[in-house]
C-alpha cells in the first residue's frame, strides 16, 4: 500500500574528525509526515542537509522516487539545485530568508525553477492564504519581519517550488508556544493536501503528535524508530525528550 | 566663466564621471556577490580598448561592427578570468581569491605588454563623433561628449532593470546575501556568478572603448588611473550598490573636472581630490553613500 519516496541506507557525514552522522538508514513513503527527533547536535540537520545535497556525505543508497515520473533517481552527490528540480525542497534551520529582498521577492525566488507565471501567482495566493500575515507584509523587506513571520516565509518559500517532498528543519525553533501550535497545524494541512513531509524537530512532543512515523537520533545514529504514537508512549523517549 | 565654457566643463565631467561609474559598476557587482575585489576588472577595460583598436584600425572593420566584436571578446575574457582564476577557489578562504585576482591582473597587463608592446597606439576617432554641433547660446559640443554619458546611463539603466525586474537579477541579488539559501531555491549559482562577470566585463569593454575614443590612444597600462578612480567610486557609492557606483563615479568626475575648472592652480592635485573624498567617506560613512551595513550571516 505504501509506496516509498525516499530511501536512505548507511548515510555517513564527517566534518573533519567529527563523525556527525553514523550509518543512518531511513525511509519515507508517499503522503507521510516523518520526523527526525533528537537532542541538539544529534545530527538531525546534517541528515536533512545531506539529503538536500548541501553537505558531503557517503551512503550505500540515496534514492528518490519521484511521484511525478515514478522513476528512481540516485540523488547522492547531486547539488542542491538539482534536488529542487526533482521536487524536493527545504525550509532550512535558521530560516535563511533573504533579508534585503521583500516578502514577495523571497517567494518568487522560491519559485525560481518554474516558468508558469499563472501557477506561480496562484501558489503565492495559496501561501498567503496559509499565512495571511505574509500578505499584509508582502512589500516589506525580510529583515523587518518578526521571527515567527520569517519562519512562515521560509516555509512558504519552500512551498513555492511545488515540492513533492517538503523538508522542514526546526520550523518551531524560537517561536512563541502559540505560534508553534499554529505552525504544526499548517504542517498537517500542507500534508493533507498531498505533500510528503520530513520534519526535523527539537520539539519532540509536537513533532511526534504530528508525525506518522519517527526516527530518534542519538549522537549521529538512529536509536529508535516507530510510529509517532508508539514513540510518544515509549518510556525511553518520554524520559529523554518529553520531560518524563 | 561664460556659459559655453561652463557647459563644456559640465559635459566633460558627466562623460568622465559616467565612465568611472561604468567601470565601478563591474567592481561593485562582483564584490556584492563574492565579496571579492576583482583586480583584473581594470585590465578587462584595457582589453576592450585594444580589441576595438585592432578591429577598426588594424583590420579596418566599420566602427559599429568593431565595437560589437570588442564587447563580445572582452566579455569572453571576463568569463574566462572567473572560470580560471576564481571559480576553482569558490570554497577557499576569501584571501586566496583576492591573491588570485592580483595575479590575474599582473598576468593580463604583462601579457598585453608582450603581445601589444608597451608603446601607446593612437586611436583614429570616427569624424562623425568629433564634428562640433552648435547649440543656441554659443554652446558647441562634440557628439562624443554627449554620446558617452547617454550610453553609460542607458546601460546602467538596463542593468538596474535586469537586477530588479528579471529572474536572473533576483537570483543575483539573493546570492549576494546568502549563496547557500539561494542554491536551495534551485538557482545554479555559478551560472549567475558568470552572468555578473559577463555583464561587468561588457560594461568595462564599453567604458574602455569610449575611453580610447576620448583620449585617443591605447596602451597596456591605460587603466591605472581610471581603474583606481572607478574603484574609489565604487567604495564611495557604497560597494555592492549599483546605483551607488554610478553616483560615486559621477561625483568623482565632477570633483575632478570642476576643481580644475574653478581652481586651475590646483590642477596638479586633481587626483588627490579623489583620494581625499575616499578618506572622508571612509572616516564618516564607511559603508559609502548607498551602502548597506553587511549583516552577519548565521
Amino acid at each position: 500500500m505504501s509506496s516509498p519516496m525516499l530511501k536512505i541506507d548507511g548515510l555517513n557525514v564527517n566534518y573533519g574528525a567529527i563523525h556527525a552522522v553514523r550509518d543512518v538508514s531511513l525511509e519515507i513513503n508517499r503522503g507521510e509526515i516523518v520526523t527526525l527527533i533528537g537532542a541538539n547536535g544529534a545530527g538531525k540537520s546534517s541528515v536533512i542537509r545531506s539529503i538536500m545535497g548541501l553537505v558531503k556525505s557517503r551512503a550505500n543508497e540515496m534514492t528518490y522516487i519521484s511521484p511525478r515520473t515514478n522513476k528512481a533517481v540516485n540523488i547522492a552527490g547531486k547539488p542542491a539545485e538539482e534536488h529542487v528540480k526533482l521536487g524536493i525542497s527545504l525550509s532550512p534551520e535558521g530560516r535563511r530568508i533573504l533579508p534585503q529582498l521583500t516578502v514577495e521577492e523571497n517567494l518568487q525566488l522560491g519559485a525560481y525553477i518554474r516558468d508558469d507565471a499563472d501557477g506561480i501567482a496562484s501558489d503565492m495566493e495559496y501561501v498567503y492564504s496559509l499565512f495571511p500575515r505574509l500578505k499584509e507584509r508582502h512589500k516589506q523587506k525580510g529583515s523587518t519581519l518578526s521571527g515567527g513571520e520569517q519562519q512562515m516565509l521560509a516555509v512558504g518559500r519552500a512551498l513555492m517550488s511545488r515540492p513533492d517532498l517538503l523538508m522542514l528543519d526546526e520550523p518551531s525553533l524560537g517561536l512563541a508556544p502559540i505560534l508553534v501550535d499554529e505552525v504544526f497545524a499548517i504542517i498537517r494541512e500542507i500534508n493533507a493536501q498531498g505533500r510528503t513531509i520530513l520534519l526535523v524537530e527539537q520539539n519532540a512532543f509536537a513533532a511526534l503528535k504530528a508525525a506518522h512515523r519517527a526516527y530518534v537520533l542519538e549522537v549521529g545514529a538512529v536509536s529508535l524508530s516507530g510510529t509517532g504514537a508508539e514513540l510518544l508512549n515509549n518510556p525511553k523517549v518520554r524520559a529523554a525528550y518529553l520531560g518524563g | 566663466m561664460n556659459l559655453n565654457i561652463f557647459v563644456q566643463h559640465f559635459i566633460n565631467a558627466l562623460s568622465l564621471g559616467s565612465l568611472y561609474g561604468l567601470v565601478a559598476v563591474g567592481y561593485t557587482m562582483v564584490y556584492g556577490i563574492l565579496r571579492l575585489i576583482n583586480f583584473a576588472h581594470g585590465d578587462i577595460f584595457m582589453l576592450g580598448a585594444y580589441f576595438v583598436y585592432f578591429a577598426t584600425i588594424v583590420y579596418h572593420l566599420p566602427w559599429a561592427i568593431g565595437v560589437i566584436i570588442a564587447i563580445i571578446l572582452t566579455t569572453i575574457c571576463g568569463l574566462l578570468v572567473d572560470r580560471i582564476a576564481y571559480k576553482p577557489l569558490r570554497e577557499a578562504p576569501r584571501i586566496s581569491a583576492l591573491i588570485s585576482a592580483i595575479g590575474v591582473s599582473f598576468f593580463i597587463e604583462n601579457f598585453a605588454v608582450v603581445v601589444f608592446t608597451g608603446m601607446p597606439r593612437p586611436v583614429v576617432q570616427p569624424p562623425i563623433l568629433m564634428k562640433p554641433i552648435e547649440f543656441s547660446g554659443g554652446i558647441r559640443l562634440i557628439p562624443l561628449g554627449i554620446l558617452v554619458p547617454v550610453v553609460s546611463f542607458v546601460l546602467v539603466g538596463a542593468l538596474l532593470w535586469l537586477l530588479y525586474r528579471t529572474k536572473p537579477g533576483l537570483a543575483m541579488r539573493a546570492i549576494s546575501f546568502d549563496i547557500e539559501a539561494t542554491r536551495m531555491m534551485g538557482v545554479s549559482v555559478n551560472r549567475i556568478i558568470a552572468l555578473a562577470f559577463g555583464l561587468g566585463s561588457a560594461l568595462a569593454a564599453v567604458a574602455g572603448i569610449m575611453w580610447a575614443l576620448r583620449y585617443p590612444r591605447v596602451e597596456p597600462f591605460m587603466v591605472m588611473t581610471p581603474g583606481i578612480k572607478a574603484f574609489i567610486a565604487a567604495v564611495f557609492g557604497g560597494i555592492g550598490s549599483v546605483p551607488g557606483a554610478m553616483i560615486g563615479g559621477l561625483i568623482l568626475g565632477f570633483v575632478e573636472i570642476m576643481s580644475v575648472a574653478f581652481f586651475p592652480t590646483l590642477s596638479g592635485y586633481k587626483d588627490a581630490f579623489a583620494f581625499l573624498l575616499l578618506i572622508m567617506i571612509l572616516l564618516f560613512r564607511p559603508t559609502g553613500l548607498l551602502g548597506e551595513k553587511l549583516e552577519d550571516k548565521i
